[in-house]
């Protein structure tokens, strides 16, 4: 179903989300920096308070201490202030990143305009919280890692200046806990939770289907027995989950280990050591009260690997949209769609959305002259969306053509046809902003008066002046929440007319609202468009009486096509679909 | 929201189970930090005497000891945590079930026998006039509650329990043993440890109210992008589509400004609990240190107040990075709890042994051989549903009788489908009664004292959008008889005019349909679920817009099947118009709840 693409491969996703953050790779390496002075303190806290005691046992002048003490309290304030400000540095580069990635990815959707995927809500959702992903990328996926290496590394040549045996120690000690284990603590988690996400994939198709299906089920006696099927989903998922708690708790279990292995490690090669007299009492302490503090270090990685891997996932997927090629040709000349008449003339059009997808149009011709209004009609899935698509530069003829003013649409540039050919698409969106915003998309320039002018078209103004004190100014809310179904058509609809196109194209504009809505907002629809040539897609039948032409559209071909009346007293689709029984003398048959 | 939902280690035992594991693996680690701390500082102080290794092998051996059996714990609590978490999820799963479903499942406290619990009709749009009829309104809620919901639980038991019972057991065993060592240490630790969670507090409650009051402009700024996306066709369409990459940084970077500032005191509560816990561990050391010159006290207690200080505050620390993560486990929870609070509307309590026997003896026996249907009468029955003012259904008094067609007709929102609600039992009346009479009208019963499930065994229901399951055409269709034999399921779909196109899929009447039947069109999920219908060969028929959005062909076939399945039974269709009055006997028009005119 998708465009085609090429196949990114799941490392390069990681690689190129990191490429999108190197604008900001200075504020960035700030932020690690104070990462490393906070987590560091609390390492050197204790090293330094090690080193404080032994010498103290000593019983030294209080002199010898006294920048042991100092530092020992600076220690203890930077750790906090520290830690704080490198999280508000990285989040601050965070969310500069953010921005750039964004305009990034927008930039990139709106010159390739991949917009069949934007037939499904989750797909864009996905696609926008893809993006964000970026964030996290660099708070919680980069820093952590970077950090424990720059503190690590300074821990283990403090270990390894103190006695070479127990620096190394450490330092297997570290990549132990902070790299192996996590990696093979995922690598192990990874069956389990293949097997638990299929488990939980089944319960949770058998419980939406008994909770969607629900009404279905209790009328007709069935609803113990799914549950019974979601009960045993749900045993299922509750076996894996039990049987693999076995494997999870690897992790926790080595990590201890390791820690507490290394800790015992450097106080045996210490021990040893000052018994062999190649190190003091002194710094003997300092490298087991070091070693025991180090593994503060490795901590946040364990849940890096999985961040990673979530980040990972999320740029293969954004790359997958973004690599896609533009779908439609043209822009590179120069040439402006003609004044005057601009007839529109579709022949042998040809269109699918993949090469082993069926034709989504298959031949269809079409005329559609100044001033006249026509409606492709067929149910859906018919391909007359596709149509729209064409007409509104989303989609490239694959065959046949497409003519405004006597020549094809692909040899203009996409933005001079939207021009002259706009209106209201599939679904029109309903920007989270003001009525006065949502109207001047289709006119930047226009004056307060011209929009009420195109609210009064809509027939949309009055109740706008009834019911919104603050008029043009009202925020409609996401989606425009805020308005009802008929309103939301009304404002696409106003939107279509203050754009002032020479064909108006009217994907759907009823879809979804109850027959009352739909009929009053056909009929002011109809109205409006009065003496603009009009192209209406449509899936039923109100309205179709007034139309000059109609074509109806089965499996991407053009069935039948001539007015209302001429359509009606022909037996065929047309015909029937308005419930009249066929013609005397055709031999079919009627119901009762 | 509490750390600790007492409703939690109520509603699953599991809970309980792990609650003591999780006290007792506590104890044990705590004791484990200890020795730890004791050895290490022997060791050291040993050394720091001359001692060498063979003196201080003993405590070196405990060492690696101690370090082995502080693994196995870790290992064994995280693995004990996690299976008590699946069984925790499992039996909170299944009392929402059983809940939503009225069902009583294995395993569940839930529901007394005899009466069901509340049933899945409460939360039903299909009894709401206003809704297209989508099902259970909240049903994709519901599942995502049920499984990634309460996935998050994992991080709860197995995270972030265990630690809130080290931090209430190991500052008071650190303060103890530190105590008897060094008052003044001792000193430091008790007032600085409890200092913690009460800025912590002040500071989240800070950062709450700046965060309510910046709500509306954060959630506008952080929605911008997704809207922008979300509408690229619309913008392109205008060829406005270029212009926003602009506005999109601009509102991004409005975002990062009102974020941080929030960010900023957000951030202090982790910055409270780093600075008074590193802060209280250097000025204990600066201190013993002091006191350790001055001869005041011995080098291995200097240590062991040393070692054991930060462990004073490290649960704590780890119990405040676990916080945001659990509580969304904990907060799935509650949303379970209350979903298992909400009372369903309607009749409370079982129904008596007379009210049931009138109500049995109002039905002819269940009717696959040719019995006659019960004649339904509507006693000025009013219906209001819950939360609501408006009546769906005011006063309306009508008869269905027994083998004849009626055709409720009017304006979307008008009633039809509160009538129908009614009849299938989905929705009782709020006023008036519906009775249940025999055919010669005799042994006249109020509707709700016949048992529901024997009333709804009458009746076959076509919706408007019949719902089929991802499972096989045959399961689909055998919704209603799960024992019905192949040859009786095809009888049916032949009658419903379904056999032609399951016979062209795949693998016939074995294909699966894919979810919510994504395989077949509107107009043959449509002619499925009359094939239910007509192998429930039922005496009452409801059907609900047969054919609305249907294209013709399929429009003529599933009217030619409704046709067949109204012969000779009660049938009762609604329908937007009047196409259908040739097919039934009457005709009733209802609006704004009311019957008009018959016909």
């Amino acid at each position: 179903m998708s465009d085609p693409h090429p196949v990114v491969h799941p490392n390069r996703g990681l690689r190129r989300m990191i490429a999108l953050a190197r604008p900001r790779g200075a504020r960035f390496a700030l932020g690690v920096l104070l990462g490393a002075l906070a987590t560091g303190s609390g390492v050197a806290l204790l090293s330094v308070a090690a080193w404080l005691l032994a010498t103290a046992a000593t019983h030294p002048p209080i002199t010898a201490l006294s920048v042991a003490v100092v530092a020992t309290r600076a220690l203890g304030v930077s750790r906090g202030v520290t830690r704080y400000l490198e999280r508000l540095v990285t989040h601050d580069a965070a969310f500069r990143t953010l921005a750039d990635v964004r305009v990034r990815v927008y930039e990139r959707l709106a010159h390739s305009e991949p917009v069949r995927r934007f037939r499904s809500g989750d797909l864009v959702s996905r696609l926008v919280n893809d993006t964000d992903a970026t964030q996290d990328l660099l708070v919680r996926g980069l820093t952590p890692p970077l950090v424990s290496v720059v503190t690590g590394g300074a821990v283990v040549a403090l270990g390894t200046a103190l006695l070479v045996p127990g620096g190394l120690l450490l330092a297997a000690g570290l990549l132990l806990a902070g790299l192996a284990v996590p990696l093979f603590a995922a690598a192990l988690g990874r069956a389990p939770g293949r097997r638990q996400a299929a488990a939980r994939g089944e319960l949770s198709t058998t419980l939406v289907d008994t909770l969607y299906g629900a009404p279905d089920l209790v009328a007709y006696g069935a609803m113990e027995r799914a549950v019974q099927r979601v009960e045993r989903a749900d045993a299922e998922l509750t076996r894996v989950a039990e049987r693999d708690a076995v494997l999870l708790g690897f992790g926790a279990g080595a990590s201890a280990l390791v820690a507490g292995g290394t800790v015992w490690g450097t106080l045996l090669l210490g021990v040893a050591a000052v018994e062999g007299g190649t190190l003091g009492a002194i710094p003997m302490a300092v490298l087991v009260l070091t070693a025991l503090a180090a593994f503060e270090i490795v901590a946040p990685l364990p849940a890096v690997a999985a961040r990673l891997g979530a980040v990972r996932a999320a740029g293969t997927r954004l790359f997958d949209v973004l690599d896609t090629e533009p779908v439609v040709r043209g822009g590179g000349s120069e040439r402006t769609v003609p004044e005057g008449d601009l007839p529109l003339r579709v022949r042998g059009l040809r269109v699918r959305y993949g090469p082993d997808e069926p034709w989504a149009l298959d031949g269809v011709d079409l005329d559609l002259g100044p001033g006249r209004r026509i409606a492709v009609l067929g149910p859906s899935g018919s391909g007359k969306s596709t149509l729209a698509a064409v007409l509104f530069r989303f989609r490239d003829p694959d065959a046949g053509t497409v003519e405004l003013g006597g020549v094809d649409i692909t040899a203009y540039p996409v933005d001079e046809v939207r021009g002259a050919v706009s209106g209201v698409p599939q679904d029109p969106h309903i920007f989270a902003s003001t009525l006065r915003e949502n109207l001047r998309l289709a006119r930047p320039g226009a004056d307060d008066a011209e929009l009420w002018a195109a609210l009064e078209r809509a027939r949309l103004a009055e109740d706008v002046r009834e019911t919104m004190p603050e008029g043009l100014d009202t925020e409609v809310g996401a989606h425009g929440a805020r308005l009802s179904g008929g309103m939301r058509r009304r404002l696409a609809l106003a939107r279509a007319l203050l754009a002032a196109p020479r064909i108006l194209v009217l994907d759907e504009p009823t879809t979804h609202l109850d027959p009352d809505a739909r009929d009053a907002v056909l009929a002011d629809l109809l109205a409006a468009s009065e003496g603009c040539a009009t192209l209406l897609i449509t899936h039923d039948l109100a309205g179709l009486e007034r139309m000059d032409e109609i074509y109806v559209i089965v499996d991407g071909r053009v069935l039948q096509h001539g007015p209302h009346t001429d359509l009606l007293s022909r037996d065929g689709w047309y015909r029937r679909a308005h419930g009249l029984p066929d013609l005397p003398g055709q031999g079919l048959r009627a119901v009762r | 929201m509490r750390p600790l939902d007492p409703r939690l280690v109520r509603a699953a035992r599991a809970v309980r189970t792990h609650l003591a594991v999780t006290v007792a693996c506590g104890v044990a680690v705590t004791g484990l930090v200890l020795a730890q701390a004791w050895l290490l500082a022997r060791v050291i102080a040993g050394t720091h005497a001359g001692e060498g290794l063979t003196e201080l092998s003993g405590a070196i051996t405990a060492v690696a000891v101690v370090a082995l059996v502080r693994a196995a714990l870790a290992y064994g609590a995280e693995a004990a945590a996690l299976h008590s978490a699946a069984r925790a999820k499992s039996q909170l799963r299944r009392r929402l079930i059983a809940h939503v479903t009225g069902v009583r499942v294995t395993g569940s406290p839930e529901s007394a026998p005899g009466e069901r619990g509340p049933g899945p009709v409460w939360l039903s749009g299909r009894t709401d006039p206003d809704d297209e009829g989508a099902g259970t309104p909240r049903a994709g809620e519901l599942a995502t509650l049920a499984t990634r919901g309460l996935d998050a639980l994992d991080d709860y038991f197995a995270r972030y329990l265990p630690q809130l019972v080290l931090a209430v057991l190991v500052p008071l065993a650190v303060l103890f043993v530190v105590a008897r060592a060094d008052w003044i240490s001792a000193l430091v630790i008790a007032l600085t440890v409890p200092l913690i969670p009460v800025f912590m507090a002040l500071v989240g409650w800070h950062t709450q109210a700046r965060t309510r009051r910046q709500w509306r402009l954060l959630n506008r700024l952080g929605g911008h992008f997704l809207d922008v996306v979300e509408g690229l066709p619309t913008l392109a369409v205008f060829r406005r589509a270029k212009a926003q990459a602009a506005i999109i940084r601009r509102i991004t970077d409005e975002h990062r400004h009102a974020t941080m500032g929030t960010l900023r005191v957000a951030f202090l509560s982790a910055f409270v609990l780093e600075l008074l816990s590193t802060l209280a561990v250097a000025l204990v050391a600066v201190e013993i240190g002091l006191r350790l010159m001055y001869g005041m006290l011995d080098y291995e207690t200097a240590l062991l107040v040393l070692v054991l200080a930060p462990e004073a505050y490290l649960p704590l620390r780890e119990v405040g990075a676990r916080f945001h993560a659990s509580m969304e486990g904990v907060a799935a929870a509650e949303q379970v709890f209350a979903v298992l609070d909400e009372k369903p509307p309607g009749r409370a309590g079982p129904l008596s042994e007379a009210a049931l026997r009138t109500g049995a003896r109002a039905l002819v026996r269940p009717c696959r051989d040719g019995c006659a249907a019960p004649r339904i009468r509507f006693d000025a029955v009013s219906l209001t549903y819950p939360g609501r003012t408006a009546l769906a259904l005011s006063e309306v008094s009508l008869v269905i009788r027994p083998g004849r067609g009626l055709l409720l007709t009017g304006p979307s929102g008008s009633g039809k489908s509160s009538l129908l609600a009614l009849l299938l039992r989905f929705a009782e009346p709020t006023g008036g009664t519906i009775l249940v009479e025999r055919p010669s009208g005799e042994g006249g019963a109020p509707l709700e004292h016949v048992p529901v499930e024997r009333w709804r065994e009458l009746i076959a229901w076509v919706p408007q959008h019949p719902y089929l399951f991802d499972d096989t055409v045959l399961d689909n269709i055998r919704l209603g008889r799960p024992d019905a034999s192949v040859s009786e399921v095809r009888r049916a779909a032949e009658l419903a005019e379904a056999h032609d196109f399951v016979s062209a899929l795949p693998q016939g009447y074995g294909t699966r349909l894919g979810e919510r039947g994504a395989r077949l069109s509107a107009g043959q999920r449509q002619r499925v679920a009359l094939a239910r219908a007509f192998l429930r060969d039922s005496p009452i028929v409801l059907l609900d817009e047969p054919t609305a959005h249907l294209d013709p062909d399929n429009a003529a076939a599933v009217r030619t099947a409704v046709a067949r399945l109204l012969e000779g039974r009660t049938g009762v269709v609604v329908a937007h118009d009047t196409g259908w009055s040739d097919l039934v006997d009457e005709t009733v028009r209802i609006e704004s709840g009311r019957i008009g005119a018959m016909t």
